[in-house]
């Protein structure tokens, strides 16, 4: 499994290039992990404004209901579309869910995987790197960030329809 | 983002009222508490872990040799910001850590990146347009090595679990480079 060396092989090797620039790496550890505290306590806040948000919108099932008439799109699919740039662990569980209904090969779990691999999850990135230093005014991030990923999405039903 | 956030709840409860859903949404505002909580719960340990090994290959000069790697690059993409200034290293660490998709070393590195950018920022309550740009890249996902989808294809038996990678490659690369005119585009209209 290569994905499971990437992560010990990056610490060895930061470890080591450190040990030869002669750095107090132990020191050097603390330092950065002090780090943590401040951004914890100013990005709290801004997570549970973002969830609870996110969680009512989403429980009341309004999506499901409004997104029914678009038919070039699998059913199966219009959930991840519209929760893969709101949340990613609610996007992934979709993903195992597909896979699990219609397995990872089938036209809609290949569909599901591009999509997943290809975008990422916007309006998280969106609160937790603005909210940690403060800023407000987000001006067009919003809607850049969602264009993109629509894009990624476009694109990727053009593929698919290649591809199968 | 106020707009945004009053949206999604006002929409929400009313549907739910309609529906007669009301249970449902008694239960999801009281849950959302905890949910916050278990995430950043789960967040601050792992930055807490990352920003150490991040320091480390700071202080020994890692992050600088990598950063001067793609920075060529990175320069055309961000032109507001000042040559040799640390935001590059750490705008380079974050996409680095995304294209062997980890997430979650990638997010310390891109809250640092944001601090970096703040102080080049004259208005410190509104986005500049470096840090949209980095938001940009960030959003639409360099992945070249997606991690966890591969290990769920494998876990659901798919027969070539990586088939996968090579679209998604493709993919994410015209929608970053796309999704980086778009910003250019807006950042000259705004």
């Amino acid at each position: 499994m290569i994905s499971n060396l990437i992560l010990p092989l990056i610490v060895l090797f930061v470890v080591i290039y450190a040990m030869f620039k002669k750095v107090a790496i132990y020191d050097a550890f603390i330092d950065g992990a002090k780090e943590s505290f401040p951004m914890i306590l100013k990005l709290f806040p801004c997570l549970l404004a973002m969830i609870l948000a996110v969680n009512i919108f989403l429980k009341s099932n309004v999506i499901i209901d409004l997104f029914k008439f678009i038919s070039f799109i699998p059913n199966e699919i219009i959930p991840m579309i519209i929760m893969r740039p709101i949340s990613g662990t609610s996007s992934l569980a979709i993903l195992t869910n597909i896979y699990e209904l219609m397995g990872p090969d089938s036209m809609v779990g290949t569909l599901a995987s591009y999509i997943q691999g290809s975008t990422d999850t916007t309006f998280y990135i969106i609160t937790l790197y603005f909210g940690s230093i403060g800023i407000k005014k987000i001006r067009y991030a919003l809607w850049v960030g969602l264009l993109a990923d629509l894009l990624a999405i476009t694109i990727s039903l053009i593929f698919i329809n290649i591809v199968f | 983002m106020n707009k945004i956030w009053g949206f999604f709840i006002v929409i929400g409860i009313l549907f739910c009222l309609l529906n007669n859903n009301v249970e449902v949404i008694n239960q999801e505002i009281l849950n959302s508490t905890k949910t916050a909580f278990d995430m950043a719960v789960k967040i601050f340990p792992v930055m807490a872990l990352w920003l150490g090994i991040a320091k480390i290959a700071e202080e020994s000069g890692l992050l600088k040799k990598l950063s001067l790697k793609i920075s060529g690059i990175l320069k055309y993409i961000f032109p507001e910001i000042p040559k040799g200034h640390e935001s590059f290293s750490y705008i380079s660490s974050n996409i680095i850590a995304n294209m062997f998709g980890l997430g979650n070393a990638a997010t310390p590195f891109g809250l640092k990146a944001m601090q970096s950018l703040q102080q080049l920022n004259l208005k410190k309550d509104t986005a500049s347009r470096s840090m949209i740009t980095f938001l940009v890249l960030n959003t639409s996902g360099v992945t070249i090595i997606p991690t966890t989808i591969i290990s769920l294809r494998m876990m659901y038996g798919s027969l070539n679990p990586t088939s996968v990678v090579l679209p998604c490659i493709i993919i994410t690369f015209s929608s970053t480079i796309l999704g980086l005119v778009i910003d250019k585009i807006f950042a000259r209209f705004s």
